[in-house]
């Protein structure tokens, strides 16, 4: 079984992972401006290259944090792999009821 | 005000206290674990205070967590530390997991919120979510290596160190204290399909008796 290197926990074996489809996707500015088959587009269609691929994969069974890969779909071999985009850094502190 | 049913029996209403007691979750499984002899030794970890904080890594707010609960807060990613009754465990970038002996559970909950609130962060109570398992022995490593993938030799998994991985189909949070002394915390649910996979292992491992 190959190794996926998280880019917090290090090296670890692929059945921690989650796989979470095509990476860098962009919610649409305006969805409410969108027809029905753009929407669509956007909700289920997705890239298939035969090469390489940009992914997001989550680390399940540790940090629980999303990652961004990049992998040979025709290898299977992960080039490199990295936070997806920052890890948080707001200060979203709920409301909690008294 | 008692109710009665058919059978006599009395039902006390709730305006008489009922008692309950905290009872470890692996309470059924405690008499295995002890008839279990020769090493490593799988112990029950008595129940602790846990709290689940979430703060913002840069900008001091650790560090000013640590100083006033009197400690240290982890560094790195999967290390932990020890706080005055208990430990630290950095679980993810904002995450990490402060344990209590001495503090009730919501005590230690509006204790460390208390502390974050000011840095936007927060802390929640999951004192219940995991239990303790203690591995001693000079195999405790060969035995965890059964269900678990990570490199868990000395070198590479010290005193210090901690790891969030899986052990068999169950995640689970290990914990180094010395070469031949691991922790292991389960979520509750999934604790005694671990202490059963972790007794079969261990039986395997003993020397058969001629």
């Amino acid at each position: 079984m190959q190794l996926i290197t998280c880019p917090w926990c290090g090296p670890r074996e692929e059945t921690e992972f989650r796989y979470g489809g095509q990476a860098d996707l962009a919610y649409p500015a305006d969805p409410s401006a969108l027809d029905d088959e753009q929407w669509a587009r956007f909700l289920f269609f997705r890239d298939n290259p035969k090469g390489t691929f940009a992914e997001r994969w989550c680390h399940d069974a540790g940090c629980r944090r999303w990652l961004r890969a990049v992998r040979d779909t025709r290898t299977y071999v992960f080039a490199e792999t990295g936070p997806y985009g920052s890890f948080p850094r707001r200060s979203a502190r709920p409301e909690r009821s008294a | 005000m008692t109710a009665e049913l058919s059978s006599g029996v009395e039902l006390r209403s709730a305006s008489s206290p009922v008692v309950l007691t905290r009872r470890h979750p692996l309470e059924g499984r405690r008499a295995t674990l002890e008839a279990l002899t020769g090493e490593p030794s799988i112990t029950l970890e008595p129940l602790v205070s846990a709290v689940d904080l979430r703060v913002d890594p840069d900008g001091g707010a650790p560090e000013a967590i640590a100083a006033a609960l009197g400690g240290t807060l982890p560094r790195s990613p999967d290390t932990w530390t020890e706080l005055p009754d208990g430990v630290a465990l950095r679980l993810g970038p904002d995450e990490w997991l402060l344990t209590s002996a001495a503090a009730d559970p919501h005590r230690w909950e509006d204790r460390v919120d208390a502390l974050a609130a000011p840095h936007g962060g927060m802390a929640v109570d999951v004192s219940a979510q995991r239990v303790g398992l203690r591995l001693h022995g000079p195999a405790a490593r060969d035995l965890l290596a059964f269900g678990c993938s990570i490199d868990l030799r000395p070198t590479a998994f010290g005193r210090g160190r901690c790891a969030q991985t899986l052990f068999g189909q169950a995640a689970v949070l290990l914990v180094a204290h010395a070469e031949d002394d691991l922790r292991l915390h389960v979520r509750t649910s999934f604790a005694g399909y671990v202490v059963d996979r972790l007794v079969d292992t261990a039986r395997s491992l003993r020397p058969t008796p001629a």
